[in-house]
């Protein structure tokens, strides 16, 4: 796990990701400007920092309702403004980007870091941005792999020669500069299911999977899927962490928590992808067999111990801050992290 | 509540004329209702390509957006090679796979034979099935020989249709109240 900076003594890394997602808070029906929205994500590092977090990563999306499109900038400012945090995306759309300037950015905010930056690199759920930057959705599986190929090879390799379909040839070429420690760690962004999981076991590569709801046992397939791929292609699972991503909202009690969260997703989910999310499936979140971690601060860590049990895995990743919520619940969910959650989690997963 | 009505066909005109009448009779009978008739012969609607509905432009966006947020669907469809036109099936392929939950979808069915009956049974409920629409069971199968010169002329086909409307509307209603008095207990 050396390769990829996680020290399992100090027991599972806990995480928070915000996709940037730049919506109307449903309660005021108002949206604060993305001038705000960008500098309370920043914000949200810093004290995600002090709460002891150990991972802060923001995403790209270029669809409306976002504001953090140039997410590189972004973790840029967070780097600059944090000490000791981990920092990355969740995802870097590598299809629609040059895997070159990709990685002299990331490389960039590794050194601005002093050390903290990965990436986590996904195919991008929405495709509005082939059109924007002037890619043919045709190519949508085939840009991914050949881009993501090129991104490690050049973590790889110092000197690269390279050539393929969708960029100019490599002849020789430095990829400069180069991150701190010299390479930098890369994850494949997952969406669940085990067909990409599977891909991400061939290839060797850590794999960061995202989970909107449904119960652990659907999840557990897909990381079960991935180490066998892992092992089938020669490699040692126990080389290779996994994180896991998804809702997350802490409260006084399960029922505090659904009322203050439920129509941030529902609102949010209905503008971003047309369909809101069904209030039954929504209350099924507060079961312990839910991957939703959502409900009191103790609930959370028997939801999560019991995740940690089920998935084994390095990194969980929590996203609260979708569909326009409050700065001020995001900065009491944090303390209740830091305090109760955070604590009791790393006691009982340290090795 | 938001009734469209979705005439799935770019050929002929026995659907379309079944369509007119069965939208003016959910206008008559239901004035509190917003009907929208799509008629994809006049629409330049593309050929999914997976993307997000929302994603897509111009007609391709409008249909799949009127559809998305309708309450309730009619769908018309005659029977080509024993099976759905194709123009049909993308308004499927073009929506997400949860696009009907907590929708109403009724169908109208216009064929040159009998024999196609079970078409709707064997082609399209599975599919509407698939996509959470709770389906009004019963449809309206018309012949060729029940019009005459864009006119339904079986009176029989007439109050079928009426018999399908209401259930459509009542089944609507229905659902909307089971799914408020459900989402009521949660307390969020």
């Amino acid at each position: 796990m050396e390769k990829y900076r996680i020290d399992q003594s100090k027991g599972m890394e806990f995480g928070l990701y915000t996709l940037g997602d730049h919506l109307p808070d449903p309660g005021t029906r108002e949206r604060i400007s993305a001038k705000q929205r960008i500098h309370e994500i920043i914000e949200l590092a810093q004290l995600a920092e002090q709460a002891g977090i150990d991972f802060f990563s923001v995403g790209e999306s270029h669809q409306e309702y976002f504001a953090t499109q140039a997410h590189t900038v972004v973790l840029a400012a967070i780097a600059q403004a944090t000490e000791k945090i981990k920092i990355s995306s969740s995802s870097t759309i590598i299809s629609t980007s040059d895997p070159v300037r990709v990685y002299e950015d990331f490389a960039t905010i590794d050194l601005i870091s002093g050390g903290r930056a990965e990436i986590v690199a996904g195919r991008a759920s929405r495709v509005g941005l082939y059109d924007l930057l002037g890619y043919d959705l045709r190519d949508y599986e085939a840009l991914y792999e050949e881009k993501f190929d090129l991104l490690r090879k050049i973590n790889d390799e110092e000197i690269i020669n390279w050539s393929g379909q969708f960029r100019a040839d490599l002849n020789n070429a430095k990829v400069l500069p180069r991150p701190l420690n010299g390479s930098l760690p890369i994850w494949r962004a997952v969406g669940g299911t085990p067909a990409s999981a599977i891909k991400a076991g061939y290839a060797g590569v850590p794999m960061y999977m995202a989970h909107l709801g449904g119960p652990v046992s659907v999840f557990k397939r897909t990381v079960d899927a991935y180490r066998e791929a892992l092992q089938q292609s020669g490699f040692d699972p126990s080389e290779f962490p996994v994180a896991t991503a998804g809702f997350f909202y802490a409260a006084d009690s399960s029922q505090q928590a659904l009322r203050d969260m439920y129509p941030h997703i529902n609102e949010g989910m209905k503008r971003t992808n047309g369909q809101g999310f069904p209030k039954q499936h929504f209350a099924q979140g507060v079961d312990p067999r839910s991957v939703m971690n959502i409900g009191s601060p103790q609930e959370i860590i028997e939801k999560i111990l019991y995740q940690h049990e089920q998935f084994g895995h390095q990194r969980y990743i929590a996203q609260m801050d979708f569909g326009g919520m409050p700065f001020d619940k995001l900065k009491k969910n944090i303390e209740l992290i830091g305090t109760e959650i955070l604590p009791a989690i790393k006691k009982y997963t340290a090795k | 509540m938001k009734v469209v009505g979705l005439s799935g066909s770019k050929v002929g005109t026995k659907t379309r004329t079944a369509m007119d009448y069965t939208m003016k009779a959910v206008s008559e009978k239901y004035p509190e209702t917003e009907t929208t008739l799509i008629d994809l012969a006049e629409y330049d609607v593309q050929f999914s390509d997976g993307r997000n509905y929302l994603e897509y432009e111009g007609d391709t966006k409008y249909v799949a957006e009127t559809i998305m947020e309708a309450d309730a669907i009619i769908l018309g469809t005659p029977i080509f090679q024993a099976s759905i036109p194709a123009t049909l099936k993308n308004i499927f392929d073009l929506l997400p796979v949860d696009a009907f939950r907590d929708k109403v979808i009724s169908m109208i069915v216009t064929a040159g034979s009998a024999k196609h009956y079970l078409i709707v049974e064997n082609q399209v409920k599975p599919i509407l099935g698939y996509m959470k629409a709770q389906i009004v069971q019963t449809y309206v199968f018309i012949e060729e020989m029940d019009f005459y010169q864009k006119e339904i002329t079986n009176e029989d086909v007439l109050f079928r249709i009426d018999r399908l409307v209401e259930d459509t509307v009542v089944l609507t209603e229905t659902y909307k109240q089971i799914r408020e008095a459900k989402e009521a207990e949660y307390d969020f």
